[in-house]
Formats: C-alpha cells, structure tokens, sequence
C-alpha cells in the first residue's frame, strides 16, 4: 500500500502556492477598508433581524472566496409560525 | 552612517534571533562596528543565543528608563571586538518600551555603531511595532511554509504602514531571507520553491540559507553560526547576505546544495 501510495501521491507544493495567493489576495484587498463580506454578513442579518425572530442556531453563513468572485450564502430558517413584527 | 536593520517575521520559531545573531556576527567579521539589541521583552534569548547569557547586567529597559547608562548596558562579544548586544529585559514588562524611549536608545546607538541589527517579537504587537519603526531596512525571515508566508505578508504591510520611514512617505527596504530552505524537497515539490516565496511576497531576496544541523549546534554552544563553524553552509549564506545588505553584488546561489549520491556517481562517471 504504501508503495503505491508514494507513486500516486500528488506534489503539495503547488497547493500551498495555489492557497495563499488566494488567500493574500483577499487580505490585501482589506487593509485600509473593512472586511466587506463581513459587514454584508451582519447588516443582512441585523434587517431580517427587524422583522423576523431569528434562532440564532438555525442561521447558516458560509463563504466561498474564489480568485475572482467570492460568494456569501445566508441561510436562515423562518418557521411558519414566526410572529413577523410590525412591517 | 549608521544603519539600522529589523529582523522580523511576524511568525514565531522561524529564525529571527539565529539570523540577527548571524548576520550581526558576519557584518562584525568585516570591521565594521555592529550591536545586535534584543526587543523581546520578557522572552529574550539574543543573549543566550549568542552566548552571553551570563554576562547580562543591565537591559534596554533600564537604558529607556533612566536606570543606566548606554555603554553600561552593552556587553561586548569575547569573540569579536567590533560585535555588541543590547539585551532585553528578562523580567520586567513590554509596556515600559516607549516609543520616544526607543528613539533615544536607537538615536545614541546610530553614533557608535555602523549596523544596529533589532530583533523583533514575533507578533504583530507593540514589541514588534517598535523594533520596525526606526529601521531604515527590514530583514523579513519566512521558511517555505504557507503560515509563515502569510505572516510574513502582514509584517510587509506593517513595515509599509507603521514605520517612522512610511510615515515620512519615504520607501522601507524590505529584503526577503528564506531560511530552512530544503533544495530536495522544494525540487520533489513537496515545499514552497524559492520563486513561489519570491512571488507571493514580492520583496527582493537577500539569502536562502539552507535547513541544516550545524544552526542548532552553534545555538547550543552559544555562537552566532557563522562564528561556530565558518565553513558550514548556513554560515556561508549568512555570510553571503551580510555582504548583500552591505551592498555588495554576490551571485545567489543555496550554499551546500549537494547532488544526491546517484547524481554524484553517475556524473563522475559521465565526466
């Protein structure tokens, strides 16, 4: 097994390489200015917040940051029972 | 004139005090006046690594504070006349670093020495801050690894943001030193090359030295590595970026870069 393992084993390096200029790239881009996903993250939140009662447990942000778009997806569960506050 | 170089990397464990006493030791050999300062305040080993542990009697911190002289504080290397350290205090705290007391420090040191080498916390906090903001050049010490890297992009932005240089709108020299550099495993692509480091941090390279033994038994003895063992090959990359900062044009090249055992053998039988 491990033999065929050390042939089929793939090279990390060009990951590694892959990985931080895509990571420095986003860390670049913030300095100066605040994280911008991070505040489209809260301020989404804060306003359906505003009008429906959200459990905090059935909130799901996940991010995808890409080497040139970067993707925010917010997922919240509204039960049907969730008393909507005055519009 | 004077020249005062930070070594610093963000990360810690990557090598700064080892290249601040190497370099500092290589820059003494050529005669010319050079003072290593510790800036790690409560976890100094500048002294330890280069041997005078014991000798320590006054600290940076008492020279800020009033509590003793500059040339009390000093101690001057056994091995090397032209070689200095200014150790950090073991037991008091980082706060009572200031900013205006470090100035003072640095601007006295300026008219003794040529080079004043600062070895910088690891982090991104007041030790680290103060140790870059009077540099006039920064050493940035990375290993060919992906955290290391990242720090030491943060430290790029500190140096371009936080120093008394940036702050005057003038340029910080930034040089990259890549240290446990393994030529073997970088060629099976199983760490970071010296190109990929070199393009992600975008920062001219001042030396490659190699991952080696001989670093860890010149600490043990207490020896800057290019004291203990002149000839071994990180000595000899640390020798070869002294003389880089100094100025001076020396090819790059990863000192003790062997051929592996079947090269050897098959390109003696070629020759």
């Amino acid at each position: 097994m491990s033999l065929f393992s050390f042939l089929n084993r793939r090279s990390s390096a060009p990951m590694a390489r892959e990985r931080l200029q895509v990571l420095l790239a986003h860390e670049r881009a913030q300095v100066g200015h605040s994280d911008l996903v991070g505040l489209l993250r809260e301020e989404i939140l804060a306003v359906i917040a505003r009008h429906v009662q959200l459990d905090q447990d059935k909130v799901n942000v996940t991010m995808q940051r890409g080497e040139n778009v970067s993707t925010l997806e917010v997922d919240i569960e509204i039960p049907v029972t969730a008393s909507v506050r005055a519009a | 004139m004077a020249k005062v170089i930070v070594v610093t990397s963000g990360k810690g464990g990557v090598g700064k005090t080892t290249s601040t006493a190497a370099l500092g030791a290589a820059l003494a050999q050529r005669g010319e006046k050079t003072v290593v300062v510790d800036f790690d305040v409560g976890l100094r080993n500048l002294d330890l690594v280069m041997g005078a542990e014991r000798r320590v009697v006054y600290d940076l911190i008492n020279v800020v504070q009033g509590d003793a002289k500059l040339s009390q504080a000093l101690i001057r290397d056994k091995r090397l006349e032209t070689l200095h350290l200014l150790p950090a205090s073991q037991t008091r705290d980082k706060d009572n670093l200031t900013a205006e007391g470090v100035e003072k420090v640095i601007d006295e040191l300026r008219k003794t020495f040529d080079w004043i080498i600062c070895d910088s916390p690891a982090g991104i906090e007041r030790g680290a801050t103060l140790a870059m903001r009077h540099a006039d050049t920064a050493v940035v010490v990375t290993n060919p690894e992906v955290s290391s890297v990242r720090d030491s992009d943060r430290i790029i932005g500190l140096l371009d943001a936080k120093t008394k240089k940036a702050e005057n709108g003038e340029r910080m020299e930034k040089h990259l030193l890549l240290t446990r550099y393994d030529p073997t495993r970088a060629e099976r692509g199983d760490m970071l090359k010296v190109d990929d480091v070199l393009e992600i941090l975008s920062i001219p390279l001042l030396g490659i030295i190699p991952e080696s033994m001989d670093v860890l038994r010149a600490s043990n003895l207490g020896s800057p590595v290019t004291l203990a063992d002149a000839a071994c090959a990180p000595a000899l990359a640390y020798r070869d970026a002294a003389r880089r900062l100094a100025g001076e044009q020396v090819p790059m090249t990863i000192p003790g870069e062997r051929r592996g055992f079947m090269n050897k053998l098959f390109g003696r039988r070629a020759a």
